[in-house]
């Protein structure tokens, strides 16, 4: 019998590593992978807390998560597209216009 | 019959349409449409000036005051100016004067500037002058006198700068703007401290405010700022340098703002003001009086030595208004009017006169080069001369009417002061009559077109010489041709207007008795009866009058024993000393520009680096500040993720605080 | 069993997880990603949350890294990026940090707290002896009409249909909404100026005889597969002019 007390501590984990890894990866595309795995683990979260509270909220808020996700995925790859199209060696830290 | 008097909005409203229709097409009119349309605007002017003054008239004496509001100009928390006009006795009889004057002025003009390339320029600046004279004259409270004021001053540094590409005109136009300026500096304070103590500008609330609200220290020193104000405009000592200067402007600018408006407008504040001359210290009307003693004296003994016939005319400008002012001084608010309204005439009259004379001597001003003028300007010399006798003092002419009455002014508030007073009464004989033996009387000392370079033959003083072609030996001197005639009728129609306005208007105030005293009992409404009451028996008047009669008649005769039959190669120059003003005006040139100078670049140092230093203080703090901040925008994404990621943190360690563990 | 389950799930979305952050080739991290996905597909089994797990599978791993996949290798990003040096100062410690941060505070709410002071419910760790059963029946606590007592057995797919199509109608509009908006914006954002069909960058061409038939063969290839991609959401990649 697991307890809710240790999904959430992975998904606890799950979001720290994919934090950390998007602000050590300079890859945008694994920068972008790193988004995706911290999106995971609220899912994870929102399942969770779903099941023990026995409320089907949680799963409807992932389903939408997950139809969100997959649309921030598209226009994110089709901005990298646009911008690496020219440069394919370019990294996050190359895209720095806004320097004020 | 009552109500004309409302009209008085027209007074002002036809220049300015003379004004601003001038401005627009008076280049394309051109010669003479342009003079003509100024004219005529003027002179409707003057016909509305004659309605109020008929309306005014018509009503009870108690019931003299038409005040007409037409918007609110200045509301602005307490202080409330309305756009109002106030025709009252004092109003009507100024604005009389001035629109009639300037009517006849504006004839003159078409044909003393014929043929200047800027002909139509001319009216322009005379119609806004008189725009800005009429509004002074009939403002009901002191800002719009103000605006006014500051309008007749940047007129006359329009007109006496007319012909600019001289640059002495220029200057001189600059100079008198400045001067002008310094005393504006009083009269704004003035204003400051009327408001501060009666909470209006408006003369009928000031004037009937209950007694007391102004304290004694205070209406002194309103008083003595606006005698600074004053000064300023109407060429008192130490501000009338400009005055002389000034006539580097055409004639008829001379005549009309030099001489019978403008520079009235001095002595025109202070009678507004009498009952806060009334309010003040006793001895603040003798300061008045005073200076205006010390500049009828200073400048009639400068005008001895002038030998430009218009400088001669400027200075004794400067000391009739001397004059004027000696009669506020000494509380006869009635006697400084008159003299007012007959110096206007005359002045006006001996200024025109002399454009004219200057025009037919191919604009020569230097009066050794004049001389037997008379038999061939008869129109010209005529009138001339009856300006000449009323500003000597000649009866039964104007002049002596009214400068009587300033004599006893001065005669009932300080003997001295009539003493002095006299003095420079008959040097204005003296001065006067001097110019017109130079002019008009004498030998040539100019050669006529078709003789030779010959001296002039020694002729008797009364008439001019019409035999010029004999030569005398002993004289080998080379004389400027001219060809001196007549003006035309655009131009001697007002000279014998004037004159015979210059000799009758004696006739507004005769002192026999109290019935034909017109003016005084005209104008007691406005004077709220601070007239002072002369309290010489009628004998003592008569030896008064009889004592300036005879100082008259004593100036007259030093000048024709001394100029009426100088040949040119006995000519001397007057003391130099004299001729220079004292060294007056040099002192004060040479003081502005070397310590004054100085003294400047220090202030504008000072401003520029103190108070613009404090000012920039919080840009250069922001500027600062601001690329501090600066470093944070890196543009890079991830120090962005950074910064979000931190704010998650700090909010999650907030709640972390709230919950219990 | 569930914690033998869930142990193994965990230690792989774990291993996958720091994967997708160290590898240094990007098609090792997104490999390691569906990792991840997969196991925490199975945790949603674990969970009772079966439509999601199927869903997860097919829309995240089966789609989402699929595209991810198309753009490293159309792009050719696939190289390595050099993970020793970091151009930015003092980023990799303050990231350290607020990792650890962010976990300490996650796990610190998760585990000690006792009221519910934060989330307005009790605690996760409250005791709650009636909730949780082994083989718990996921009821919604908004039944819909048809359902009497509440304690049938009613598959998860059904309830969350009877929700979604209910109390959230508007939400999934909207989101069939901003599923257009994507197409949309992904079409315009990647289109190139001029407008004309690009060949391939030249860097990556594939070195093929003068042989149309592979070409064409490659065209179909690719565009079935853009087909296969399409199948629970429609989304072109940009980038592929193929």
């Amino acid at each position: 019998m697991v307890s809710s007390t240790a999904y959430l501590v992975l998904a606890a984990m799950l979001f720290s590593i994919g934090a950390v890894g998007l602000l050590v990866r300079r890859n945008p595309l694994v920068m972008f992978m790193c988004v995706e795995l911290m999106l995971n683990s609220v899912n994870l979260t929102f399942i969770t807390f779903g099941n023990e509270l026995s409320d089907i909220g949680g799963q409807v808020s992932v389903f939408f998560v997950l139809v969100v996700a997959a649309a921030e995925v598209v226009i994110g790859l089709a901005i990298i597209v646009a911008i690496m199209r020219r440069r394919p060696e370019a990294s996050a830290d190359d895209l720095s216009v806004l320097r004020g | 019959m009552e109500q004309l008097a409302d009209l008085m909005w027209l007074v002002p409203l036809l220049p300015l349409l003379g004004f601003l229709f001038l401005v627009t097409v008076g280049r394309r009119l051109g010669e003479p449409a342009a003079g003509w349309i100024a004219t005529l605007a003027m002179a409707g002017s003057f016909g509305a000036a004659v309605l109020v003054f008929v309306g005014l008239m018509a009503r009870d004496e108690a019931d003299r005051f038409a005040q007409l509001t037409l918007f609110d100009w200045v509301p602005a928390g307490d202080l409330n100016v309305s756009m109002g006009f106030l025709a009252d006795p004092l109003s009507a009889t100024m604005i009389l004067f001035i629109t009639g004057i300037a009517t006849l002025i504006h004839l003159y003009s078409i044909g003393y500037m014929h043929g200047d390339p800027n002909f139509s320029k001319f009216f322009v600046y005379l119609n806004l002058f008189a725009f800005s004279m009429l509004m002074l004259v009939l403002g009901d409270n002191l800002l719009l006198t103000f605006l006014g004021w500051e309008g007749v001053g940047a007129c006359s540094y329009f007109l006496i700068s007319f012909w600019f590409s001289d640059e002495a005109n220029a200057s001189a136009g600059k100079k008198a703007f400045i001067t002008n300026r310094v005393g504006d500096f009083g009269f704004l304070l003035a204003t400051f401290l009327c408001f501060l103590v009666f909470g209006s500008i408006t003369y009928g609330e000031m004037f009937s405010a209950p007694a007391g609200s102004m304290a004694t220290v205070t209406a002194s020193a309103v008083v003595l700022l606006l005698l600074v104000g004053a000064a300023g405009k109407s060429a008192q000592f130490p501000l009338y340098l400009w005055l002389p200067d000034a006539m580097a402007g055409p004639t008829p600018v001379s005549a009309l703002i030099h001489a019978a408006t403008m520079v009235t407008s001095g002595v025109y504040l202070l009678t507004r003001m009498n009952p806060i001359i009334d309010l003040a210290h006793d001895w603040v009307p003798d300061v008045i009086a005073w200076v205006g003693l010390f500049t009828a004296l200073f400048a009639a003994t400068i005008a001895v030595a002038q030998n430009d016939i218009k400088k001669v005319l400027a200075y004794s400008t400067v000391s009739q208004l001397g004059f004027m002012f000696v009669a506020v001084g000494s509380g006869l608010y009635v006697a400084a009017i008159f003299h007012m309204i007959t110096h206007a005439f005359f002045k006006a009259l001996l200024f025109l006169g002399s454009g004219s004379v200057i025009h037919g001597m191919d604009d020569d001003q230097d009066m050794r080069n004049y001389g037997g003028l008379a038999r061939l300007m008869p129109i010209t010399a005529g009138t001339f001369i009856i300006g000449w006798l009323a500003i000597s003092g000649i009866p039964p002419f104007s002049g002596f009417w009214s400068k009587d009455e300033v004599l006893l002014g001065a005669f009932n508030n300080n003997r001295v002061l009539w003493l002095l007073l006299l003095l420079a009464a008959l040097l204005t004989a003296f001065y006067m009559s001097r110019l017109v033996y130079l002019t008009f009387f004498g030998p040539r000392r100019w050669a006529a077109d078709d003789h030779g370079d010959h001296a002039a033959a020694p002729t008797d003083a009364d008439g001019a010489d019409a035999d010029s072609s004999s030569t005398d030996e002993a004289a080998e001197l080379v004389l400027p041709h001219r060809h001196p005639h007549e003006s035309p009728w655009t131009m001697w129609l007002p000279l014998v207007v004037l004159a015979s306005l210059a000799a009758v208007a004696g006739l507004l105030n005769l002192p026999f008795s109290s019935d034909t005293k017109f003016l005084e009992h005209w104008l007691e409404p406005s004077l709220f009866g601070n007239e002072v009451h002369v309290t010489v028996s009628s004998g003592g008047k008569w030896i008064l009058a009889i004592i300036a009669i005879v100082g008259a008649f004593l100036g007259v005769i030093m000048a024709r024993v001394r100029y009426g039959d100088r040949r040119a190669a006995e000519y001397v120059d007057e003391s130099p000393l004299l001729a220079r003003g004292w060294g007056y005006d040099s002192a004060v040139s040479a003081f502005m520009g070397g310590p004054g100078r100085s003294l400047f670049n220090s202030f504008s140092r000072f401003d520029g680096s103190v108070v613009d230093g404090i000012v920039n203080v919080v840009p250069r703090l922001v500027h600062r500040f601001g690329g501090v901040l600066r470093r944070a925008q890196t543009g890079l994404v991830r120090s962005y993720a950074v910064g979000i990621l931190a704010g998650a943190v700090a909010l999650l360690a907030y709640f972390a605080s709230r919950t219990t563990f | 069993m569930e914690a033998v389950v869930f142990v193994i799930c965990a230690a792989l979305a774990l291993f996958g997880a720091g994967g997708v952050v160290l590898a240094r080739n990007p098609v090792h991290s997104a490999l390691f990603l569906v990792m991840t996905l997969f196991a925490i597909a199975v945790l949603f089994l674990n969970l009772d949350a079966q439509f999601l797990a199927a869903v997860q599978v097919i829309v995240y791993a089966g789609a989402i890294v699929v595209l991810f996949l198309f753009v490293i290798m159309l792009l050719g990003v696939d190289q390595a990026e050099d993970l020793a040096v970091e151009p930015i100062a003092g980023q990799r410690p303050i990231a350290m940090v607020l990792g650890a941060a962010v976990l300490g505070l996650g796990i610190a709410f998760v585990a000690f707290s006792t009221n519910g002071s934060v989330t307005g419910q009790p605690a996760a760790t409250a005791e709650r002896l009636d909730s949780i059963t082994a083989d718990s029946q996921m009821v919604s606590t908004e039944l819909p009409d048809n359902q009497v007592d509440g304690t049938e057995v009613v598959p998860n797919i059904d309830q969350l249909g009877r929700v979604i199509f209910t109390d959230y109608v508007y939400a999934f509009e909207i989101t069939a909404l901003l599923l257009t908006i994507a197409v949309v914006g992904a079409v315009v954002l990647a289109r190139r100026p001029g407008g004309e069909v690009q060949p391939i960058p030249a860097t990556r061409q594939l070195v093929l005889a003068d042989d149309s038939d592979d070409d064409a063969a490659g065209l179909d290839a690719a565009n079935d597969t853009d087909g296969a991609a399409d199948a629970a959401s429609a989304e072109p990649s940009g980038g592929a002019d193929a």
